[in-house]
């Protein structure tokens, strides 16, 4: 049987990963909900036809999105995870024992069920305790957030479709409201490399650096995304994400990761000339 | 030949027929099926270019129909409930035009609300007919103009028994409506016609938790916006009429100012849309209110902020409220309407549909996601956030009644006519339009005193962002005054 799961990462570039078998298959209220048994990277997860995450290449962009701003705030007490129905993210937030609550609002509550069923590797943090799910509109949920949170991650999916409404100012403004005066947020923040990519995430930095005063951008190498080149953004109301990294505190946790260290936290911040580019044009 | 229903699309049925019979077009639009511009079809779509067609033999023709298109006319005034329908390529404003020209003649007397739209005023200039203006109450606080008061309305009948028409706004913008019962049941009385320009109502005929439909409170005839409520496309529209109005004699006047190639994009568009309002009007309608009523209680929970429903009613200038108008009071944040609505288009890509000097205005339709509602209320409860300041010198908007000088046409066609700096105006008698686009109610029409208050009135506008439009100067430092 030859049979493939292939998503277009531009019009003229496509992305296939053979299939062992189709084991979900859902059309939700906002969108379709795909998982697969892949040949190479285990289980993956497919939404409305884009690929999300993968058993064997998830550590990367959970680690990088998690790990990153809690070395910088590794005594973070309130955490808010916009987006994540997967549970990786979560997952990572959790292995900080310092973090007494998670609030995690996801819009489609069949993304978490599908998980919970199918995706152990990452939704298995949805036992936890500390844990509280929302299922409604994030930029809905953050609108009554004032002065609340150490940390809000926006583990979004592409900037149209259900997740458009976490791309835009409004949401970003009410994420600069809903944090403490020390807050930071952290998102996902799409690729420099192909063009329509690069250009919804300029205009996503140019909306958080217009609502933060800190907003610095970092990347890691992520093999099942379009072009493998991925960028985080990194926006906080007070600290730097190299200078205030608290190497002391963090390296006493003995959190064992799999791609993040301390210089992968400082590499990541430089960016090919390329990028630095694209974003100088919106500073 | 078959029995039409609601279900049938005969204009749409007729352009898909074409399209088998692969028919070679020696006949205009010389861009033949779009293949003599490929940049525009590229950009549009070979199947929009496909059925942009002239008037044939299977087509019928705008200007005398006989087969499809007056079935389609037969099945919308079915749909809205009325005698006849006229389909409408020129906008509401060539429906509004064409009731006016209906019932005026040069010299006639025509009542109506100064806060109507200018086309309304236009067409008193194309006809020679006389505006007898009823002063809108307003609300000091909103700074809205409202609607006719019912006396106010019987008072210019009996001042003017040999007026032709009243013109009434059903709703207005901000979705207010008059007495229209009592107004029609008056205007009747004293045998004169009943004009309803539902610009803004469309949707009233197909759902029993809005205002009355005016065709169906006994007005004569009624503009409506498709392209507004309805869903087809821009510059769509449909003229409705009753009993007391003779279609040949309105389609005479409708040809008087209208194209003799009407596009049948815009005709399919209404086709289509009227079979989807007659088939599923009020299921969209109550999609409709249900996400405005979400987003007004979001609103006024931000604080500041006012949206404002069915509490304003005082049973008389505002007699009912249309509910699924978002219009949302920003003066109490210190800033204009017309200052909120460029901060939402310049600073977080939302574009609302037009902001006064107080209020801003959010058209939601059957289009709208709930996800891009919430987006608005996120926004606006940024700039709250963000902007807010004190309200000291803002200008309190109020009815500024007009002084008429001269009939519209008069004015309009005066020989005796210089041009003056703006501010020099004041005190002369204008000859032209001055007003904010949108919405389009003239603060000047042609013929009207130029007053100090009113001279303070455009200058704030002007400088609060407000389009100002009409003058023969497009910058407006000049304004056209008749000679001393």
């Amino acid at each position: 049987m030859d049979l493939w799961f292939t998503e277009s990462h531009t019009e003229n570039v496509r992305f296939s990963v053979k299939v062992d078998r189709q084991l979900y298959s859902e059309q939700s209220d906002f969108q379709r909900i795909d998982i697969f048994d892949s040949c190479e990277f285990g289980r993956i997860l497919v939404l409305d036809g884009f690929l999300m995450l993968t058993e064997k290449d998830e550590f990367i962009y959970h680690e990088m999105i998690a790990h990153v701003p809690l070395s910088v705030l590794p005594k973070a007490e309130n955490v808010l995870i916009i987006g994540g129905g997967d549970g990786g993210t979560a997952r990572e937030v959790l292995r900080y024992e310092t973090v007494r609550h998670v609030d995690l609002v996801e819009i489609d509550e069949a993304v978490v069920k599908a998980c919970r069923q199918f995706l152990p590797q990452t939704a298995a943090s949805f036992s936890d305790k500390r844990l509280q799910c929302h299922f409604e509109d994030g930029l809905k949920y953050i609108r009554r957030c004032e002065n609340q949170y150490d940390l809000i991650i926006v583990d979004s999916t592409d900037p149209f479709g259900p997740g458009e409404g976490l791309f835009t100012k409004e949401f970003y403004g009410n994420c600069y409201k809903a944090l403490k005066p020390d807050g930071i947020m952290v998102n996902q923040h799409e690729s420099p490399f192909y063009k329509e990519d690069a250009y919804a995430m300029q205009r996503a930095h140019k909306r958080i650096y217009d609502s933060f005063p800190i907003s610095r951008i970092y990347q890691a190498h992520i093999p099942t995304y379009p072009s493998g080149h991925w960028l985080f953004g990194f926006a906080s109301k007070k600290y730097h994400p190299i200078i205030d990294a608290n190497w002391k505190e963090w390296k006493k946790l003995g959190l064992k990761t799999r791609y993040y260290n301390p210089k992968v936290h400082a590499g990541a911040f430089a960016l090919p000339n390329y990028v630095e580019a694209i974003i100088n044009e919106v500073e | 030949m078959k029995k039409l229903t609601q279900n049938d699309v005969p204009i749409l049925e007729a352009l898909q027929k074409l399209k088998q019979m692969r028919i070679v077009p020696f006949d205009v639009p010389g861009h033949k099926r779009g293949r003599g511009n490929k940049i525009l079809t590229d950009f549009l779509g070979e199947k929009c270019l496909s059925v942009d067609v002239n008037s044939m033999k299977p087509l019928d023709n705008l200007c005398h129909p006989v087969s499809v298109i007056k079935d389609a006319e037969i099945l919308a005034a079915e749909a809205f409930g009325v005698k006849h329908a006229f389909l409408m390529v020129g906008g509401t404003t060539s429906a509004v035009q064409a009731m006016v020209l209906t019932a005026c003649k040069r010299g006639d007397k025509i009542i109506l609300p100064r806060n109507v739209h200018r086309s309304a005023i236009n067409a008193l200039i194309l006809c020679g007919a006389i505006p007898i203006y009823i002063n809108p109450q307003m609300d000091k606080r909103l700074g809205i103009s409202l609607g006719m008061s019912v006396d106010d309305v019987k008072r210019a009948i009996e001042e003017n028994p040999d007026a032709k028409a009243v013109l009434v706004n059903n709703p207005t913008y901000y979705g207010i409506c008059s007495n229209l019962k009592e107004i029609i049941e008056a205007a009747h009385a004293s045998g004169m016609l009943v004009l309803a320009d539902e610009a803004h109502g469309t949707h009233f005929y197909f759902s029993d938790a809005l205002p009355p439909a005016a065709m169906h409170a006994g007005a004569d005839m009624a503009a409506v916006s498709m392209h507004k409520s309805g869903g087809s496309l821009t510059q769509s529209s449909l003229l409705l009429i009753n009993d007391r109005i003779s279609e040949g004699y309105v389609r005479q006047i409708i040809n008087l100012t209208q194209t003799t190639s009407g596009s049948y994009l815009l005709m399919v568009s209404l086709d289509i849309s009227r079979r989807n309002l007659a088939l599923k009007g009020e299921e969209i309608i109550n999609a409709v209110i249900e996400l405005v009523e979400y987003a007004r209680s979001e609103i006024n929970q931000i604080g500041d902020y006012y949206a404002y429903s069915k509490e304003i009613v005082n049973g008389d200038s505002v007699y009912d409220f249309d509910i699924t108008k978002l219009s949302i009071y920003t003066r109490s944040i210190g800033l204009a309407g017309i200052e909120v609505y460029d901060i939402l288009r310049d600073e977080y890509d939302i574009q609302t549909e037009f902001g006064d000097l107080a209020n801003l205005l959010a058209y939601v339709s059957v289009g709208d996601r709930p996800r891009d509602m919430e987006r608005l209320v996120s926004a606006l409860s940024e700039i709250r956030r963000i902007y807010k300041k004190d309200t000291v010198g803002m200008l309190e908007a109020e009815y500024i009644s007009p002084k008429v000088i001269l009939p519209p046409q008069d004015a309009f066609y005066m020989d005796a006519e210089e041009k003056v700096p703006l501010k020099e105006a004041v005190g002369r008698v204008c000859t032209e339009f001055v007003m904010c686009y949108p919405p389009g109610i003239p603060i000047l029409a042609p013929g009207e005193l130029v007053t100090p208050q009113i001279m303070e009135y455009i200058c704030y506008a002007r400088e609060k962002g407000c389009q100002l439009t009409g003058p023969e100067d497009m910058e407006i430092n000049y304004l056209n005054v008749v000679k001393k």
